[in-house]
């Protein structure tokens, strides 16, 4: 935990970024959709809706999308969304988990990066498509089977990611919640190191602990909250990718917060 | 022409006062932490939690409510905006605003609770002592300052005694909660309802004309309620904070600390009876003023607000937007300055989602000439100092958000307190109750009829009186009823209660199942409006019946159960089986309580 470089982090910060996409070093993934896409990105960014990633999720698929973004193993991949970086942790942990070592969520958003003036284009890049292996990283994925198990050992620690009233209403039994809202700050897809740090330390969660992750159904939100204990370098984070959705489906336990009205609370 | 550029807006205006102290964050994380690992005993823990405003959750140790105390209601945009981030972050997405002009943020994790103070902090802003046995949340009318009846501003002086009164030692450790009442006239506060309510006066002594208060002592709603008494003609206002600190020592020395239940300062007073604690007040108050070795002074900014019309967005409105006249008439309130509005923006409840707030505050930059607005008494927000040439602009912007509901000054803004969506001595879904009986009210659009304008409806979830139900027109506390072999939730409704100067507590009527709490109402008025003399109001109506002076068909409140009485039978399960379920249930109901904290 003391030691991690700044190539070990999951995010890349905008001067740095822009820097490399004036060297042209890297190949930058927009994940919104088409249309937003086809308004304005990231100069030299390329699109790749995430319905397209979530369509087929194999290896196999995740290489043909890696390939034909003209991703080869050795390619430095920076990706972001409008989502407040949900969207594009997905796609990032999708590339890890395929072996892809060199991929990063940008730290702002892309109407955080419009915000602050910075390059935007119109311009689609032309991408000569490249060869990507296969070399599965299971470490830093649940199933459903596996978590269950898990979930009896005292050193893991299983994370909701939904919101507060959809936690209340059903959850995996054991589970805690931490809204991904919680995840950012002001101005970032992230809080500070320091400011996750001390969020985990309130809710006594150990560096050493296994975490597991899980949202709603198709791992974006606790993708993110999976970078976020990356970023304070935690060692042994898994997400659950296919997330409660699965879960329901395989009619697995179920808790609830039980004796109280509190959807009767919110105005929505 | 040449095409005149708009002026940015100015900066956001920022409070005079810093309610915040960083470091007691950093303190509550610690505590909790040690807590959790059983260094710390619980009851101490509790006292120690609900005096840094973090009170306990519905069936269940893992969750707090952080209550953010707003000392005269005065709430600026960038605090709303750091609400709305906090409650999407640590709460549910919604946070609620409550008849005491605090905001709440529920269901939050007990363990994130620090995080929310951190960040108030960032915003001047505090939820230190607004629970426990403290000097709570010091109100005052959001009209004070704009009041076409108040004698003058009463605002500075409810901000200085809130901040005497915060963190200071002789308050930490009370019998019981304490709490004071400003208000700009007899029509627009609840001072005969509280420990100490304040009127201003101005008295002419000596040829001077001296600003005062009259003070009214020992009221207060709950188990068993009273009305406040005027302690003397006239009150100076360099002697408020003797005779503030004069009741409080009396409390804090002849206080009951040993029965929980009724140890509010009322029933020291009512216990004692009113002539010797007023002897006893007086007294005391001699005894502060000769013994002060440095003479203490409240630190009353009388400063005038800056008042500076922001740039009208105004002729961006072509036609008058549906419904603007409706909502003018039941929301909108005319200011002693001419050409400004209060504008009241009425919530479900109190409930307002994350993204509103967020409109709310850029509503407030873009119409309100005093840049900040004031919680009000009834689970409102007043926006004041909005143009006359601005209002259909503003109501525009409030239909974009949803904020335009109308009604907010009328008898249709139901109060109701959390109930069971989340507090532990609940019996009943309150909270969701009073946003029926709204949803009712304006789908009938009744609050368009002058005749209902100053009635109130007020429901509380159990006797306790959170939700208020004993100064309403027509008032309810929830409880249990049984019918053969099973319970429904039951409703004891009483009416003619008041909160202006003819204060004094409903009567109780009935008992009235929940899924006919609608109906009696409805069937109250109908028998109001076949009563009626002319210019009467339901209000005046049921204050003679309740008083004995109405001669019509209806004059007791015995003809109103007759009346009604054919709504209160239960029918069986099976011809109606929700009769048996709660607002927001789908199972049959139970009561279940948890252990309360309001005595802690």
């Amino acid at each position: 935990m003391c030691c991690m470089t700044d190539s070990d982090m999951p995010v890349i910060d905008s001067k740095t970024l822009r820097q490399k996409i004036k060297e042209n070093s890297i190949r930058l993934v927009d994940v919104r959709r088409e249309q937003e896409y086809q308004q304005g990105h990231i100069t030299n960014a390329i699109n790749l809706p995430l319905a397209k990633l979530l369509a087929d999720d194999s290896a196999e698929a995740i290489q043909k999308i890696a390939q034909d973004l003209g991703i080869s193993d050795e390619t430095s991949v920076v990706v972001y969304d409008d989502t407040f970086g949900a969207l594009s942790s997905r796609v990032v942990w999708a590339l890890q988990y395929i072996g892809h070592k060199d991929a990063k969520l940008l730290d702002v958003t892309f109407s955080q990066w419009k915000s602050l003036g910075y390059e935007i284009s119109t311009e689609v890049p032309e991408i000569e498509s490249a060869i990507h292996s296969i070399n599965i990283n299971p470490d830093i994925m649940a199933t459903a089977e596996y978590l269950e198990k898990a979930k009896e050992n005292k050193n893991v620690v299983i994370i909701d990611n939904r919101e507060r009233l959809n936690y209340l209403e059903q959850h995996i039994p054991g589970a805690i919640n931490i809204p991904y809202r919680t995840l950012a700050s002001d101005d970032k897809i992230l809080r500070t190191k320091e400011g996750m740090k001390n969020l985990l330390k309130n809710r006594g969660i150990s560096e050493d602990a296994e975490i597991i992750t899980y949202c709603g159904s198709v791992g974006t939100l606790s993708g993110l909250a999976y970078y976020a204990m990356k970023s304070v370098g935690l060692p042994n984070v898994k997400l659950y990718v296919h997330s409660f959705k699965e879960w329901k489906n395989l009619e697995k336990p179920i808790d609830k917060q039980e004796n109280a009205n509190y959807w009767d609370l919110s105005a929505e | 022409m040449a095409q005149q550029l708009r002026p940015s807006k100015p900066a956001d205006k920022k409070p005079k006062i810093d309610w915040s102290r960083r470091q007691e964050a950093e303190h509550f994380a610690e505590t909790v932490k040690l807590f959790r690992q059983g260094k710390v005993d619980p009851d101490m823990f509790r006292r120690f939690r609900l005096q840094n405003g973090a009170y306990g959750t519905r069936m269940t140790d893992d969750y707090a409510m952080v209550r953010i105390k707003v000392p005269a209601g005065q709430v600026y945009p960038y605090q709303l905006e750091k609400i709305a981030q906090l409650s999407e972050m640590y709460s549910i997405g919604s946070a609620h605003f409550s008849t005491r002009e605090n905001i709440q943020l529920h269901w939050v994790v007990l363990e994130d609770v620090s995080e929310i103070m951190q960040s108030l902090s960032d915003v001047g802003m505090t939820s230190r002592e607004a629970c426990g046995n403290t000097v709570r949340n010091v109100m005052c009318s959001p009209l004070s300052g704009v009041c076409k009846d108040e004698i003058f501003d009463a605002t500075p002086y409810a901000m200085a005694i809130a901040k005497f009164m915060l963190r200071n030692p002789i308050c930490q450790g009370l019998p019981r909660k304490f709490k004071f009442n400003f208000t700009c006239c007899e029509k627009h506060g609840m001072v005969r309802i509280v420990d100490v309510g304040l009127i201003p006066q101005i008295q002419e002594i000596d040829g001077e004309k001296r600003k005062g208060f009259k003070i009214f002592l020992g009221g207060g709603l709950g188990n068993r309620s009273f009305i406040g008494h005027q302690l003397e003609d006239f009150t100076p206002v360099e002697d408020l904070l003797y005779t503030s600190m004069a009741v409080i020592r009396i409390f804090d020395r002849l206080g009951d600390r040993k029965n929980l239940v009724r140890n509010r300062m009322r029933y020291l007073v009512n216990d004692m009876g009113w002539e010797k604690f007023q002897n006893l007040v007086l007294k005391e108050r001699a005894i502060v003023k000769a013994t002060q070795s440095v003479i203490v002074k409240l630190n009353v900014d009388e400063t005038k607000n800056e008042i500076r019309r922001p740039i009208s967005v105004s002729n961006d409105v072509a036609s008058v937007p549906d419904g603007f006249a409706r909502w003018q008439k039941t929301n909108v309130e005319k200011q002693s300055q001419d050409g400004f509005n209060s504008v009241f923006i009425g919530l479900e409840s109190g409930d307002i989602t994350a993204n509103q707030l967020r409109s709310v505050a850029e509503i407030i930059r873009d119409y309100s000439a005093e840049g900040f607005a004031r919680n009000g008494f009834s689970q409102n927000i007043v926006i004041r100092y909005v143009h006359d040439d601005d209002l259909k602009s503003m109501y525009s912007k409030l239909l974009e958000s949803g904020l335009a509901k109308t009604g907010s000054l009328t008898m249709a803004s139901a109060v109701g307190c959390s109930g069971t969506t989340s507090c532990n001595l609940a019996l009943t879904n309150s909270h969701r109750l009073a946003k029926e009986v709204q949803r009712k009210f304006l789908e009938l659009k009744l609050d368009e009829d002058d005749d209902l304008k100053d009635s109130t409806v007020k429901i509380s979830g159990c006797p306790n009186s959170c939700g208020q139900h004993e100064i309403a027109t027509i008032g309810f506390y929830g409880g249990g009823g049984r019918h053969e072999d099973n319970m429904f939730p039951n409703y004891t409704m009483s009416i003619g209660g008041r909160f202006d100067q003819g204060s004094m507590l409903g009567h109780h009527t009935a008992r009235v199942p929940v899924k006919r709490v609608i109906p009696v109402i409805l069937k109250i008025i109908e028998l109001f409006k076949e009563n009626k003399q002319s210019d009467d109001t339901l209000a005046k109506w049921i204050d003679r019946i309740v008083n004995g002076n109405e001669s019509s068909k209806i004059s007791s409140v015995e003809d109103i159960k007759k009346e009604i009485s054919s709504l209160l039978i239960p029918p069986k399960v099976e011809d109606e089986p929700e009769f048996y379920m709660d607002y927001g249930s789908d199972t049959n109901y139970h009561t279940i309580t948890g252990k309360g904290e309001c005595a802690a």
